[in-house]
């Protein structure tokens, strides 16, 4: 029996659908200005191998890290109906979302999948910042609802990536009432006993900084990502002085009181494994990972080809 | 004296003309003006009934701003009896933007929390025009834990420009507080009612209004962004508010058709701030109302009523 036969087929989503790149791409670190080889950066996370820093990752990518063998299946999330209010500031609404959906290849700000992470079954959802700023609406709001109630169904962990500007304006007050929407569904959570575990990234704020994303049994950020509730230039106008350095970084919170963990990405998936194995009283996980798919097996999986960029 | 808002200075001029002409026939007794005091009174009138039958939405967040409106204040003094303020989060400070504590409505005791702006420059300085810190927030939390465990009512008073964006409210957890309060109103157990009286600015107000029962005045507003911090961010020109209050749909009117409130409460003519206790007395006949509805309903159904509504939230649009 092949190992991965008990995946639903056309579902399927392993490292087999990254959309390749050639070998010899060069990316520039944001922070340090390296020049790193494009596969030797997104092998280490998107962190670069010679400062630490921590690009942006998305959840695609970020997923076919954390799960088993690269491993998971998409979680079906409800679509909501498209542009309530009408919106259009000098371009429409369902403009940006089109242009949005071609940049990331991706329909909305949320991937939501499950499978294992070191053998034991759990729920992620990631936000994707790249997808208008990761911004909160409707979508994200469905998609966190999704994610608790497969998680209570299935009775397994939700871990939760978050990383947005803030609220959906284009939605309006809606996207707002996603801040008790999400907090329902994480109630849903709380009640089954199960755990939801947040890792917060770079950048985290506003509305969803103020709801889902700190609803966590346990706060774990990435290094030097912006958590805040208002960001440091409204602040700066409304006090009119200088932030102190860090200040609304990782660190500076964990300083505060207001983290569990500030932890290396390239750490994050054995830590999470370790987290959630404890609280749901299992035994240790197994050292050792799956071996990675072999091309044939992959594609016997039935792998969507890679998207077209 | 009024203070007219832009829009209302055609009015201003007509009613400063009246009171001139009222003002030089006290100096002078022969003088009679009263036929042509009585016209420019009736073309006031008729003047303020045309600017508040058709308000966009932008001058609808200049009235709902009206420093002379009824604020959480005014309402607590002349709605409840007894009031018994009680402050404090038992960890840090008394947040003098959130006012909060025991009270009387018609006999039954509540508890009454709201945001409140100040009416002058002391009182907007102590009370921080309303925008609660982490403190507020905590203060609020704990109020309603104790409404819980002694089955009073919860209403809340929505005013606030939003949640105060400072150094100290942001190294004390101001998004945790916001996220705390906003479980805790999906916690309790008791009929939980939430009036927008003003501004309903953001996450510091949905930590508030995340009620059984959401109610908005007539003029006020609710909204994701402030009309000129949405104007700054999709038109790059904060001078664009006008624009983005239409976009935004910020009014009772159009919230009510999007479910997010379940009522509008009418103001009298010319808004809350030329007749207070007009205002003031549709409120109690609504929060009466209100609570008569769920009076009936047990613990558990008054908590799912609550998630139901906000789960539910989002299903319909707005007609084309
Ligand atoms: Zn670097």
């Amino acid at each position: 029996m092949n190992w991965i036969t008990n995946y639903v087929r056309p579902r399927i989503n392993s490292i087999f659908s990254r959309r390749e790149t050639p070998d010899n791409l060069w990316s520039k670190c944001d922070d340090c200005g390296s020049m790193l080889f494009h596969r030797e950066l997104s092998e280490n996370l998107n962190v670069c191998t010679q400062c630490g820093h921590h690009m942006a990752i998305t959840p695609r990518e970020r997923f076919q890290a954390l799960f088993d063998g690269g491993i998971f299946v998409e979680v079906d999330v409800p679509k909501p109906i498209t542009d309530p209010l009408h919106f259009k500031d000098q371009k429409k609404y369902p403009e940006r979302m089109k242009a949005a959906q071609k940049k990331t290849s991706e329909q909305e700000a949320m991937l939501v999948a499950e499978g294992e992470i070191g053998r034991t079954p759990i729920v992620a959802a990631a936000q994707d910042f790249s997808f208008m700023g990761g911004s909160m609406g409707m979508y994200v709001g469905n998609a966190i609802i999704a994610a608790a109630e497969r998680a209570v169904k299935m009775h397994r962990p939700l871990v939760l990536f978050s990383a947005a500007g803030g609220a959906r304006m284009q939605e309006g007050i809606l996207s707002l009432m996603q801040m008790p929407r999400t907090t329902v569904a994480i109630q849903m959570l709380k009640e089954a006993g199960l755990p939801y575990i947040v890792v917060l990234t770079h950048p985290t704020t506003g509305g969803v900084t103020a709801s889902y994303a700190m609803l966590g049994d346990v706060q774990i950020a990435e290094p030097n990502a912006l958590i805040c509730f208002a960001g440091p230039r409204v602040i700066e106008q409304t006090i009119r002085e200088k932030l102190p350095e860090g200040f609304q970084r990782a660190e500076y919170l964990l300083d505060h009181g207001m983290l569990d963990r500030v932890t290396k990405r390239t750490d994050l998936r054995d830590e999470l494994i370790t987290i959630v194995r404890m609280l749901l009283r299992q035994t240790p996980a197994i050292k050792g990972d799956l071996p990675k798919p072999t091309p044939a097996e992959a594609s016997e999986a039935g792998t969507e080809p890679p998207s077209e960029e | 004296m009024t203070q007219y808002l832009d829009f209302e200075k055609p009015l201003a001029e007509i009613e400063g003309k009246a009171e001139e002409l009222r003002a030089m026939a006290r100096q002078n007794e022969e003088m009679d003006i009263e036929q042509e005091a009585a016209a420019l009174d009736k073309k006031a009138d008729a003047l303020l009934k045309e600017l508040y039958a058709n308000l966009t939405p932008w001058r609808k967040c200049q009235i709902a701003r009206h420093p002379e409106r009824p604020h959480c204040k005014d309402y607590i003094e002349a709605l409840f009896n007894e009031y018994t303020p009680l402050a404090g989060d038992r960890n840090y400070a008394d947040d003098h933007a959130v006012m909060g504590g025991l009270a009387r409505f018609n006999d039954q005791p509540v508890v009454v929390i709201g945001h409140e702006k100040g009416d002058d420059t002391k009182t907007r300085i102590e009370r921080n025009f309303g925008m609660a810190r982490p403190e507020g927030y905590r203060k609020a939390i704990r109020l309603m834990e104790l409404a819980d465990k002694f089955g009073l009512p919860v209403i809340t008073l929505v005013d606030t420009p939003g949640a105060y964006p400072g150094k100290g409210a942001e190294e004390r957890g101001q998004s945790e507080a916001i996220a705390r309060s906003t479980e805790k109103c999906l916690q309790i157990k008791v009929p939980m009612i939430s009036i927008i009286i003003g501004e309903g600015g953001s996450g510091g107000a949905v930590a508030f209004a995340t009620a059984n029962r959401v109610a908005m005045l007539e003029h006020s507003v609710y909204s994701v962004i402030s009309p000129e911090g949405c104007a700054s961010i999709l038109w790059k020109d904060a001078e664009k508010m006008r624009e983005a209050a239409e976009a935004l749909r910020i009014t009772a009117q159009d919230l009510k058709a999007l479910g997010v409130n379940d009522l509008v409460i009418a103001e009298p003519l010319g808004g809350a701030h030329r007749d207070q206790q007009a205002a003031i007395s549709s409120v109690r006949d609504a929060i009466s109302s209100m609570l008569e509805e769920m009076k009936d309903m047990s613990r558990d159904e008054l908590l799912s009523d609550r998630r139901k509504k906000f789960l539910d939230m989002g299903s319909k649009g707005l007609a084309a």
